[in-house]
């Protein structure tokens, strides 16, 4: 007797729960179920059955006595196109699995295992992984994590990821301008039309070392690859306006503000501003220039009117380019928002080339900076002339042991001789004994190094260099979105310390850690000139101990509990200790300052 | 060769007593009193050079030496899968809990050194078995409780019991005085136990059942399991859960170097000066183990940190945090708001003498440069 469980809720027993399991999925492929319905007999001998969403179900063939239920009969259907997916699943050809029920199954990986034991059979080796990943060739030559990173270094490729770009205001674009469909590709690639979006460019790589500036992960470029357009790509940012509705009919209004508003900046960051206040296109714009000039209604109208003489004072409330932005005006749009209030967006598109600190993979998990851009005079060449785009470490493969980025080279540069494409879908890839042989075909070494010369002198280099071609991605992360560096700036109101963060102009933190340090080295001034940030000199009553009022305009000082007569005293502390005495008296706790003469 | 006994006293006071030690054993028989005199010089030079400055850091240096390797440590945390051998905590949790100073350890181990012969290997396995503490349980192949007769039959593993060199009847002779209110005798390998004096029932009966699975029979209590295994030339036992007391009374027992890897049950046993020890060795160990290098005087001063009042505090708040003068430093380590209404309450006053404070006041610490004053007249 066992029993039966429906969505984890108990429906029932069975005799003979194997056979009734049996019977079910025999109905199931019947077409007498839905298909996505799935039978599972647990450890415990009971029966799960679960028709919920959200499961995680994968198809596979049905194998019966070790023949599968897909037959050549079937393929030449498909082929025709006289028969679909419905169909196969339909007929139980085909049927989806969950993770249950997967645990009652014995799936064979390839049709060549099958035995009588199997009940299913994968329907290509390429299920068991994902899209992305199957965009990684020869990945069943790397460990898996390594093309677990590859495949999601992949998302963060910079390449043309939809072709009505230039319509669309997305936030953080890049497009790479010459994008190349990969060399060596997988299936893949076809299935998913990858030529329509692709995210790379194929490049040669030499695999050696250059002057150390390929240490850590590094990659050197070759200046002249970058001319002629290696990792270029435009990044675009959208700038938004709106003509916001207030209580009391007041309203945000799009102009060039008059001199008058508050916070008036100066004509000089107005200057591209035409009639409507509104930037041109393909103008040239830096840090500072504002790209819609706005003006807004005054705040707390109601409690300033009764002290401001100016009562309508506008504030200024325009939209510029941010700290270390810089670009050409691409795109203006004049729309109305969902509430039907005037709505401007100005895109400004910036080309970045590659720079040093810009980020760059092969698709192996193989990320590296970019540490020195070369003079193509001053890059290794091959015998024959060819000179790389790339210097890539060989520190990088022996302990990440991504044999599939040496395989790509080998590939690519066969795909590159022959004109043609090479196949690297995984597990079954053009295999390496005939990319060599080809490669010997060819006229080359068939494993791939060749004989190179120094750059600088011209003498042979002792060592062949393994050198091919791969398709190189660049990725979105960019120093020149990263740079951030501050000698003074704004402070935090509270706190009066810097602000935080690369938007916000902020400071880089010294934190708990850094300042153990200074203190371990017994540094101690110099410790206290870093925290310095939010330094204040107050006084203090010398009888009660707390803050004094200094009258800057009678040049006075006084105490509010202990009166005029009372010593005061200046201290220099920190702003954030004042702060902390301030919450220490809300708390009802009297931070009494003792003070003493240093000297 | 031996100093001359002026040389001696003269440099007893400016080198440590080792040091002039091992230079006796170094320098040849045949030196001039010239050279052995420039010899010493260079030596307290030396020796000076090496010691801790004035306002030199020594906590904080100790917390970054052993707090930066610490980090490498918790990615290479093992635990053995408890197959036959014992398992033992190591790594980063070892860590916490010595430096916690934690009342219950997850693995408590003894380390029991044996008097001859015994620690060349006699009767090895028989004295770890006589330390073993065995339960009732363990010795019972089964209890059958007849409801009818009121009573319990015990069928005892004869093999268990030679092993542990008993009989029934001593066994007896153990439960009759565990349980006096039943009647117990002992019939080959059965013990039967029947309600005496008329006022036991079955619930009493069932009860019992539990109670004498428990039953201590032999060995030292505590001691969950033993090992007796061999650490260079000679024989040791190797235990799971301690009972340091016990086994130093055990005449077999070299009470000299038996240790236990609970502080608080060595401070109890050995006095403080042990547990500091204890500490250090423990806290050595689990870093040699992982490979990592710490030098011993770091720990030495944790351990001295843990160690100072008397008793053993922890690294905790409520521990050597807790005994912190400065009411500031006190809040800046977790609970500030406890720490800052009780010091109000009680009007206490921050000189302001250590690190934290002067950071918080961005005033220069007193360590290093901070140290030394202007004195004005």
């Amino acid at each position: 007797m066992a029993e039966v469980y429906l969505n984890g809720r108990y429906a029932g027993t069975v005799q003979d729960a194997a056979a009734f399991a049996q019977r079910f999925v025999e109905h199931r492929r019947k077409g007498a179920m839905p298909p996505k319905v799935n039978v599972h007999l647990n450890k415990t001998g009971d029966i799960e059955v679960e028709t919920g969403g959200g499961r995680l179900v994968r198809p596979l063939i049905v194998v019966r006595e070790g023949k599968p239920m897909l037959t050549e009969k079937h393929v030449k259907q498909l082929q025709k196109g006289e028969l679909n997916w419905e169909q196969l699943v339909k007929e139980g050809v085909i049927e989806y699995l969950d993770a249950g029920e997967e645990e009652n199954a014995l799936v064979a990986f390839t049709e060549e295992e099958l035995s009588p034991k199997h009940t299913h059979l994968e329907i290509t080796p390429l299920a068991i992984i994902g899209l992305c990943t199957s965009l990684v060739p020869y990945a069943n030559f790397s460990p898996p994590a390594r093309v677990n990173m590859g495949s999601k270094n992949q998302k963060q490729a910079v390449g043309l990821y939809v072709s009505n770009f230039h319509l669309r205001t997305d936030m953080d674009v890049n497009i790479l301008n010459t994008p190349q469909t990969p060399l060596v590709r997988s299936i893949m690639h076809s299935i998913s039309e990858y030529d329509k979006h692709p995210a790379g460019q194929n490049v040669v790589v030499a695999v050696m070392s250059y002057q150390g500036y390929n240490m850590e992960d590094a990659i050197v470029l070759n200046k002249s690859s970058l001319e002629r357009g290696f990792g270029r790509s435009t990044y675009f940012r959208p700038l938004k306006a709106e003509e916001l509705r207030y209580s009391g009919g007041l309203v945000d209004e799009i102009g060039i503000p008059d001199k008058d508003v508050k916070g008036y900046k100066s004509e000089h960051d107005y200057r591209y501003l035409e009639q409507d206040g509104i930037i041109f296109p393909e103008a040239q714009v830096k840090e500072g220039d504002i790209a819609i000039g706005k003006t807004s209604p005054p705040r707390f109208l109601s409690s300033i009117d009764q002290y401001n003489l100016s009562l309508d004072t506008r504030r200024e409330s325009s939209v510029g380019l941010s700290h270390g932005e810089e670009g050409i005006v691409d795109l203006i749009l004049l729309t109305e928002n969902a509430e039907g209030n005037r709505l401007v967006k100005v895109k400004v598109r910036d080309t970045r080339l590659p720079e040093i600190g810009d980020k760059f993979t092969s698709r192996h998990g193989q990320k590296g900076v970019v540490g020195l851009i070369v003079p193509e005079a001053d890059m290794p060449f091959s015998a024959s002339g060819i000179i790389p785009d790339i210097i890539f470490s060989p520190h990088g493969i022996p302990s990440r042991m991504t044999i599939s980025h040496l395989i790509e080279m080998l590939a690519g540069k066969v795909g590159a001789l022959k004109a043609d494409f090479v196949d690297g879908t995984i597990f079954s890839a053009e295999p390496e004994d005939r990319l060599r042989q080809e490669l010997l075909r060819l006229g080359f070494r068939e494993n791939g190094v060749e004989m190179m010369y120094n750059g600088h002198s011209g003498e042979a280099y002792q060592a062949k260099i393994f050198i091919g071609d791969m398709y190189y991605l660049k990725l979105k992360h960019m120093v020149a979105n990263k740079i951030h560096a501050r000698a003074r700036g704004p402070i935090q109101l509270l706190t009066r310390q810097p602000t935080e963060g690369r938007a916000k102009e902020g400071g880089l933190r010294l934190g708990e850690m850094e300042k153990d340090t200074f203190v371990a080295h017994g540094a101690s001034l110099l410790l206290k000139e870093r925290f310095d940030s939010d330094r204040t000199v107050i006084p203090i009553c010398e009888e009660c101990g707390m803050v004094a009022v200094h009258d800057a305009y009678r040049n006075k000082s006084y105490c509010v509990t202990c009166g005029e007569g009372a010593q005061i005293d200046f201290i220099e502390i920190s702003y954030a200790f004042k702060l902390i005495m301030d919450e220490m008296k809300s708390l009802c706790i009297y931070p009494k300052l003792v003070l003493k003469r240093k000297w | 060769m031996k100093l001359p006994s002026d040389l001696r006293k003269e440099y007893a006071q400016r080198l440590p007593e080792s040091v002039i030690k091992s230079l006796e054993e170094e320098l040849p028989d045949k030196i001039a009193q010239a050279k052995v005199e420039k010899i010493l010089q260079r030596t307290v030079e030396e020796y000076e050079r090496m010691l801790v400055e004035a306002g030199e850091c020594v906590g904080l240096v100790a917390a970054e030496s052993i707090g930066e390797p610490g980090t490498q440590m918790t990615l290479d945390t093992f635990h053995f899968a408890g197959v036959s051998e014992m398992n033992v905590t190591v790594g980063l949790p070892r860590i916490i809990e010595i430096l916690d100073a934690k009342k219950n350890i997850t693995t408590p181990m003894m380390e029991i050194y044996l008097k001859e012969p015994y620690s060349k290997g006699k009767d090895i396995r028989q004295k770890a078995l006589a330390i073993k503490e065995t339960r009732l349980g363990e010795i019972v192949k089964k209890f059958v409780i007849n409801p009818m007769e009121l009573r319990m039959d015990i069928t005892l593993d004869t093999e268990r019991l030679t092993e542990l060199e008993m009989s029934p009847a001593d066994l007896k002779k153990g439960l009759k005085q565990a349980f006096k209110q039943f009647n117990v005798e002992a019939e080959g390998d059965l013990v039967v136990i029947k309600g005496g004096r008329g006022k036991a029932d079955l619930k009493d009966l069932y009860r019992v059942k539990e109670k004498l699975r428990q039953a201590f029979i032999k060995g030292v209590k505590g001691v969950k399991q033993v090992l007796p295994i061999k650490k260079g030339e000679e024989f040791i036992i190797v235990t799971a859960g301690t009972n340091l007391r016990t086994v130093l009374a055990l005449d077999f027992v070299d009470m000299t170097r038996t240790i236990s890897n609970d502080i608080h049950e060595v401070a109890e046993v050995l006095g403080i000066e042990a547990a500091r020890q204890v500490i250090m060795n423990e806290v050595l160990k689990v870093i040699d183990t992982q490979g990592l290098n710490v030098d011993a005087r770091h720990i030495m001063l944790v351990a001295d940190t843990m160690c100072v009042l008397g008793a053993i505090k922890g690294i905790t708040r409520y521990g050597v945090v807790q005994e912190k003068s400065s009411a500031l430093a006190r809040a800046s380590f977790e609970t500030p708001i406890r720490h800052l209404v009780r010091a109000a309450v009680i009007g206490e006053e921050d000189l302001l003498t250590s690190v934290v404070e002067n950071v918080m006041l961005n005033q220069p610490v007193p360590v290093g440069t901070g140290l030394p004053k202007l004195v004005a007249k």
